[in-house]
């Protein structure tokens, strides 16, 4: 497997031994053989997460405005440069493929972050197009700052001010001698920033947070740690709150972006965008499923451990198998992922269900299972973001 | 009768705001009072020395309901806890003892030991949680009078019985047990291993004036493993900014329910007009009236010195003058330039953890033999945690602050010299213990606050400086809380109640009392 830019320095902090794979590099689950402390970083001071795997598109040329817009559904023309968005982009059928951010560094030079490989399908929507893409993943080195510390910290390596930088705001900077591209965002829910760096500059990057940083306690953080972040954040994750529909093989298996809860990222009165059809005939007629936020009731929850003489049981990691969600016994949908969250002290889940049962504040139940016996716990329908800190775009 | 507010809450500690936050959410109007210029009694942070703040009292969090945290919303106010799961144990040969997080890293460390305990640790732990579970329930009854229960008593003894029996005939045996034992025998039936008992036994001591071999001592280590964490049983944790931000988190849920809440405002006594309770007398002259009374003070305030003698049966003036206070610990606070160095630690994670100066049973007993005598430890036991290696919030970046339990001190070490030299020779005794396990952190300091007994005492009003507001001795539990008949929060006074930690569950912050007496009253119809 590939190691990223800063596996020097990760691979010697991971106590643990505990990678996975992602995308073909090697990725930490956790430093420590216990997440916690990593993620309340992410809440306390300041946690950093190697987020180098993901796939690094530049796209650039006199038409690669017109090529975003077609490939995604948010109306890029609308972001200026030094401005960066979250979007999704689907197949002919509205059907997601694939999320990530894309950033304008300039008038005809876009950025672009993928889960999955996108090339072919940049250069298939690229046809009769005046636009270059290249590949940049392995060129690049990504590490998140995320925390409420993370500014502060920033602020030490940097002499150009980093209060300055709106949310979603994209600015080049110099840290110990070396250029970044600092945009602020991240995947926690939390104040944050996103430095991108030259892979052989990364190492020296790397040194350079933890040296500033340990004055507030900054520590790297897995995987375990990111995904309890997210959920409470309610963003979703590929592979477990949707899967993109050009792996897929069967329709039940795919979804569309309204379906997810993404609607304010499609912008369907803009100009052509793959999918934009279809998108508009299933508004249109109405959506299959609506993508909501989940707080199991935690006396019910008890009431089900008490029969088996166990006290309440809290999930300890966060779950991305799906699991069954009822009302009055008929199922309605599933949660694709849940979470006991620390910071709320509440049993969260994103789950996917009929829109009839979807308004906040609705009853339903959720299926919990407990020496491989089946049981309905009560949850309520809330809104997502679950956990959202003003400092997040303050 | 003239009513300013349907209650009125006498001291702004952590149980009193509970109380006041459970009874407005009910839709009563209510005004807590609060002597000093800031609420939470003894779950207080305080910024002594500029830049740096102390969680001045209480200063670690495991036994807050959970009931409370989600009823009133706690995060939504404020409370973030992190978890201590470390702990690290020096010894005076140089070696030490350390727990973490996971059990493989701990059953690895307990097995250099002993690899006998190392076995039986995972079974000793699952035995704690069976018997934390037992008695989970206990801590939301509202205590019946064992003389006269009534039907809801006795609902709650059968209820109560019903729950043991599910437990198992071993388990019950074990909660038998630890009823009744010192923590040292209970401890000794499981390890052989010296420095596990001293280190475990610690819990067995805390806010008591009893040694780790003193009978009744393995049932306080049981109190402080029925908190929980996210579900976890027996798990602890610090609150971001200091305890007194957990204080502040309730004060802010009691305000969203519309509780007003006054500082600087001592109540010299509760007015009292025909056997009940009307409304208090503040020591500025002023008089508030009320429907309903609620001490959040201990019980010597509570029905010594708010309440005329006159108005008590002599029984009840009889119980509360016999209910033991006996303060056995003090506190050190430290605003520390930088972090110490353990001469046995070699893994720095484990200051995050709970650091106890315990290196063996003899250690602790010789502690507690000073005590005895009414005199503070030449060697005393420590319990330090330095909050800022997680939270860097309390003190500028960089820089630390460290607390430090310390047992035994005797509220009456003043016979030895006056007060202000006790103060000063406890403080040296606490550092230099200190010392010689962390032999460079006295060049790290840069502002000391101590704190005897007597000074929790004046301060917070605690009697005799104990913590638990009376010891937490079998005798003083649950029906026995303050005193037979007075246990389920009423008092001889119509309208007249109490919410403090002299009342069940005890002390700790726990919120319990505060919480089950506000049920009280709201099922008295006040």
């Amino acid at each position: 497997m590939k190691e990223t830019p800063f596996h020097p320095r990760t691979s010697e902090l991971l106590d643990s031994y505990d990678w996975n794979e992602w995308s073909g590099w090697l990725a930490a689950n956790s430093y420590e053989l216990d997440h916690s402390h990593e993620y309340l970083a992410i809440r306390t001071s300041c946690g950093v997460f190697d987020t180098s795997p993901l796939y690094k598109y530049i796209i650039h040329g006199p038409d690669a405005l017109k090529l975003m817009n077609r490939v995604v559904t948010q109306d890029v023309s609308k972001y200026g440069v030094g401005k960066s968005m979250y979007t999704p982009w689907c197949d002919d059928n509205g059907k997601i493929i694939d999320d990530g951010i894309v950033a304008r560094v300039d008038e005809q030079f876009f950025r672009m972050t993928a889960a999955e490989p996108t090339l072919f399908w940049l250069e298939d929507n690229a046809t009769n197009l005046n636009v270059t893409i290249e590949d940049i993943t392995e060129a690049y080195g990504i590490m998140a700052m995320q925390g409420p510390y993370s500014r502060d910290i920033l602020n030490r390596l940097t002499k150009t001010d980093a209060q300055g930088l709106n949310y979603f705001g994209l600015m080049d900077i110099k840290i110990a001698g070396i250029p970044i591209t600092l945009s602020r965002t991240g995947y926690t829910g939390d104040l944050g920033y996103e430095l991108w760096v030259k892979a052989d500059k990364a190492v020296a990057l790397w040194d350079a947070v933890f040296e500033a940083g340990e004055d507030y306690r900054i520590r790297p953080f897995g995987d375990y740690a990111l995904d309890i972040a997210r959920i409470e954040a309610g963003l979703l994750l590929i592979d477990a709150d949707f899967h993109s529909s050009k792996k897929v093989m069967y329709e039940h298996e795919k979804t569309t972006p309204l379906e997810l809860g993404l609607g304010w990222t499609v912008k369907l009165k803009k100009d052509y965008f793959v999918g934009q059809k279809a998108l508009i005939e299933d508004k249109k007629n109405g959506l299959k499923w609506k993508t909501i936020g989940l707080e199991i009731d935690l006396k019910s929850l008890e009431a089900i451990y008490a029969k088996y003489n166990m006290p309440l049981y809290l999930p300890y990691q966060s779950w991305t198998e799906a699991v069954p969600v009822y009302s009055h016994g008929k199922q309605i949908g599933k949660a694709t992922s849940g979470t006991w969250s620390p910071m709320l002290k509440k049993y969260i889940a994103i789950a996917r269900i009929k829109p009839k049962y979807a308004s906040i504040g609705n009853q339903v139940e959720m299926e919990v299972t407990i020496n491989a016996e089946r049981h309905n716990a009560r949850a309520k329908v809330v809104k997502t973001p679950f956990f959202n800190p003003s400092r997040k775009t303050n | 009768m003239k009513k300013d507010y349907d209650a009125i809450v006498v001291g702004g500690g952590h149980n009193g705001l509970t109380a006041a936050a459970y009874l407005a959410k009910a839709g009563r109007k209510v005004l807590v009072l609060e002597k000093r210029y800031l609420v939470g009694g003894a779950a207080v942070s305080e910024e002594i020395y500029p830049g740096f703040k102390y969680s001045v009292c209480s200063y670690v969090v495991s036994l807050l309901r959970p009931e409370i945290i989600q009823e009133l919303e706690l995060p939504k106010h404020g409370l973030h806890l992190l978890p201590m799961d470390y702990s690290f144990t020096p010894m005076d040969n140089g070696d030490y003892l350390a727990t973490y997080p996971d059990e493989a890293t701990t059953h690895e460390e307990i097995r250099r030991h002993s690899r006998r305990d190392a076995d039986v640790y995972h079974e000793f732990s699952n035995m704690l949680y069976a018997l934390a579970y037992a008695v989970k329930p206990i801590l939301n009854y509202i205590p019946p009078d064992p003389a006269n229960p009534g039907l809801a008593g006795l609902q709650i003894l059968s209820e109560f019985g019903k729950h043991l029996q599910s437990m198992g005939k071993d388990k019950f045996h074990w909660l038998t047990k630890i009823l009744t034992m010192s923590a040292y025998d209970f401890l000794a039936e499981w390890f052989e291993s010296d420095i596990m008992i001293s280190s475990i036994g610690t819990n067995g001591i805390i806010g008591t004036m009893l040694g780790i071999k003193s009978p009744g001592t393995a049932y306080v280590l049981l109190h402080h493993y029925v908190g929980e964490l996210d579900g976890a049983l027996t798990a602890w944790a610090s609150q971001k900014g200091g305890t007194g931000e957990v204080s502040n988190a309730i004060a802010s849920a009691a305000k969203s329910f519309g509780v007003e809440i006054r500082v600087n405002t001592p109540v010299s006594q509760v007015i009292v007009k025909k056997g009940r309770a009307i409304g208090v007398a503040l020591e500025n002259g002023d008089d508030i009236y009320a429907n309903t009374v609620i001490s959040g003070a201990d019980p010597d305030i509570t029905f010594r010195k708010l309440i005329d003698e006159k108005e008590l049966p002599t029984e009840i003036v009889e119980a509360i003058d016999n209910f033991k206070y006996r303060g056995s610990s003090g506190k050190v606070n430290l605003s520390l330039d930088g972090l110490p160095e353990f001469t046995a630690m070699k893994d720095k994670s484990l200051l995050q953890g709970m650091i106890l100066i315990a290196p063996s049973t003899d250690f602790m007993e010789q502690a507690y033999d000073d005590a005895k005598y009414d005199d503070f430890s030449k060697r005393p036991y420590l319990e330090i945690v330095i909050p800022t290696t997680v939270d860097p919030t309390m003190a500028p970046p960089g820089k630390h602050v460290m607390s430090i339990f310390v047992q035994y001190a005797s509220y009456n070490m003043p016979k030895y010299g006056n007060r202000d030299q006790q103060r000063e020779a406890f403080g040296k005794a606490v550092l230099d213990t200190l010392s010689d396990y962390a032999p460079n952190f006295r060049d790290l300091i840069l502002h000391t606050q101590i704190r005897t007994p007597w000074d929790i005492e004046d301060e917070i009003g605690l009697k005799q400086g104990n913590i638990f507001g009376g010891e937490l001795t079998l005798d003083q539990l649950f029906f026995f809380r303050p005193g037979l008949g007075i246990s389920n929060y009423r008092t001889p006074i119509k309208n007249y109640y109490q919410c403090g930690s002299g009342t069940h569950p005890g002390g700790g912050v726990t919120g319990g009392p505060g919480r089950l007496a506000a049920m009280r009253i709201l099922k008295d119809g006040n």
